[in-house]
């Protein structure tokens, strides 16, 4: 029996090993159906991950990537060595900080407010708020250029002379961009983001309501203490997943919205587009992947911790 | 149940604050449309207003009928919108249906491969260089079509998780039995279950491609004729700019020669144009697709 049992061990192995053959060949078909996409991410996802190391090399054309020269930590030092790094830091967190916040009051806000209304028009007005989400960049770059153009723009051609207030050149003026560019992102986010809200909040069982209305307590009582408390945790995961983004910004925003104008620099460059204009601008690979190489690291160790708490709370809304 | 005079108020307030945004999220696109249908002299002499003194279509005739620049970047667009969806459809919904696949040996594997990418990401420059030196895109329709809008983690994910939970793997399960192959399952059964997430699947994507100046962007460099209409959109940004900053006195003489405010906004009118009219028709889907990826998306 026992020198069965020893015979059989391998017997069985070799079977487990068959079976599972067996089976990737019955699902051969499903494999070959997945290659095609899995083959896209190895192209355009995992095949450049060597290429990191080009922020530990001095670039040279000639040589590509493998040939040219290793010059240790050189780039990062070069880039934490000018204002650039601090700048960049400063600006994507602070950015995306007031984003969170106020995309967070704006966007629960407007989601209870179209959640309460009786009207038949809130259809309309959910479908209209969202509609800036579908325009592409360069398009809103467009509109806002419409109101703001030193020349001919609204502001400044209608607005101020009714209001009595000088001209401005917008295009030049660092200190208002802060709050257009706060705006802008506003604008085009906030139907996009009241989107989970409002299908949470629709999701609530009614009965509550109307036990809360039969104990007398308002509209705005059963807002305070119903609506938002049972709001809080899709509230929680959304501030945190953002806070787990809080390294990249929209490039498109901070590029394309102030029309790439050098005077505005200092309050529109982010991380994202300091590479950007190191690849396409300034032809600086090197400082270019060193601060790329910041970014990817510092925003997956966001992503993780992010995404570490998020499960603790609640483990069905974590990212894995 | 009586109405409270609380309830009316918060109706009323309600009722204006979603007003208020309303308007705000469609003035801008007012502005742009009437400054892209008011006579060019007019626009100088007072500026861009609501409401113009003089009209006028001058700019829609030179953008379709005198530029064929334009007409062909518009082409471009179409081209490459049409072209993306169906190929990122196509790759998005069989990769995300083998990874749904109950009893796929080395699925989680696979899963966590995709998902992967979510996580981290080699940023723009080693992706830029692997393109163009081991796939030599730049300068082809490639460069727009291939980097990153071909096919997402986020879209793959979405889809994986409807059918796992709207195609139970007893059908699946009872075609196999019934000697279907993998092929005719797909077609036969999972395509035809999964329509409305193909739906939304293929209006992300839709709406990806026609607003794409990225890749335009980067990996068109000198074939100006796959500029899309987001490209030469971009591309007129980058010229006044270019003419702002020279100091050469040839560059007064060569602002002149740009196109004209007016057609510059009938340019992105006509950009958003084919949006503005799915819009009506898609927006619902839209909607729940995003509820459908919930806080994940």
């Amino acid at each position: 029996m026992k020198a069965k049992g020893i015979m059989a061990a391998p017997a069985n192995t070799q079977g487990k090993f068959v079976r599972l053959l067996k089976k990737m060949w019955r699902f051969l078909p499903v494999y070959l159906m997945a290659l095609p996409g899995l083959v896209y991410f190895f192209i355009n996802n995992y095949m450049p991950l060597p290429g990191l190391v080009l922020a530990w090399k001095k670039y040279s054309t000639k040589k590509g990537i493998w040939g040219s020269k290793w010059i240790g930590w050189k780039n990062f030092q070069y880039l934490f060595k000018t204002q650039d790094a601090w700048i960049i830091t400063r600006n994507t967190i602070g950015y995306n900080l007031v984003f969170i916040v106020l995309n967070l009051v704006l966007a629960v806000a407007v989601a209870i407010i179209l959640s309460e209304l009786t009207t038949k028009w809130k259809k309309l007005y959910q479908s209209v708020i969202l509609l800036p989400h579908f325009l592409s960049m360069v398009v809103v770059s467009y509109l806002v250029y419409a109101f703001l153009s030193a020349e001919h723009g609204f502001v400044n051609s209608v607005i101020a002379p009714s209001f009595g207030f000088d001209r401005i050149q917008w295009y030049n003026e660092p200190k208002y961009w802060p709050f257009i560019l706060v705006f802008v992102h506003i604008w085009k986010g906030i139907g996009y983001s009241c989107i989970v809200y409002l299908s949470t909040i629709l999701g609530f069982d009614r009965e509550i309501y109307e036990a809360a209305a039969i104990d007398g307590a308002g509209k705005w009582k059963q807002i305070f203490t119903i609506t938002i408390p049972l709001l809080r945790p899709t509230i929680i995961m959304l501030v945190l997943l953002a806070i787990g983004r809080i390294f990249y910004s929209d490039f498109g925003l901070f590029y394309q919205v102030p029309m790439r104008s050098g005077s505005l620099m200092s309050v529109t460059q982010t991380i994202d587009t300091y590479v950007y204009r190191g690849l396409l601008e300034r032809n600086d690979l090197p400082a270019s992947t060193a601060a790329g190489v910041y970014q990817s690291i510092i925003g997956f160790i966001l992503v993780m911790s992010a995404n570490l708490v998020v499960r603790r709370i609640d483990k069905d809304s974590a990212l894995f | 149940m009586r109405k409270s005079k609380e309830e009316k108020t918060f109706q009323i307030m309600g009722n204006t604050v979603m007003i208020i945004m309303t308007i705000l999220a469609v003035a801008p696109i007012l502005l742009v449309l009437i400054v892209s249908l008011t006579d060019n002299q007019t626009l100088i002499r007072e500026g861009y207003r609501y409401f113009p003194k003089k009209w006028s279509l001058a700019a829609y005739d030179y953008i379709f009928m005198k530029n064929p620049q334009i007409v062909r970047a518009y082409l471009v667009s179409f081209e490459l919108t049409a072209a993306g969806t169906a190929c990122a459809l196509a790759i998005t919904t069989t990769l995300a249906y083998a990874i749904s696949r109950r009893g796929l040996p080395g699925r989680g594997l696979l899963t966590f491969y995709i998902f992967f990418t979510m996580l981290f990401n080699g940023g723009l420059v080693p992706q830029y260089v692997n393109y163009v030196n081991m796939f030599h895109i730049k300068d082809t329709f490639f460069g727009l079509l291939i980097p990153n809008l071909l096919c997402g983690a986020f879209n793959v994910m979405l889809m994986k998780s409807y059918f796992v939970s709207s195609i139970p793997n007893e059908i699946l399960e009872a075609a196999y039995i019934d000697g279907a192959t993998e092929g005719q399952t797909f077609l036969r059964v999972v395509v035809p279950l999964a329509k409305p997430i193909i739906a939304t699947i293929g209006l992300f994507a839709g709406i990806a491609y026609w607003n794409d100046w990225n890749n335009g962007y980067i990996y068109i460099m000198k074939a100006t004729h796959l500029y899309s209409i987001q490209n030469l959109l971009n591309r007129i940004v980058q010229n006044i700019n270019f003419l702002l900053q020279s100091s050469d006195s040839s560059a007064a003489a060569l602002i002149s020669e740009l196109p004209s405010v007016s057609v510059r906004m009938a340019m992105s009118i006509a950009g958003v144009l084919p949006v503005l009219l799915i819009y009506p028709f898609v927006q619902n889907n839209f909607v729940k697709g995003i509820t459908l990826g919930g806080v994940k998306g």
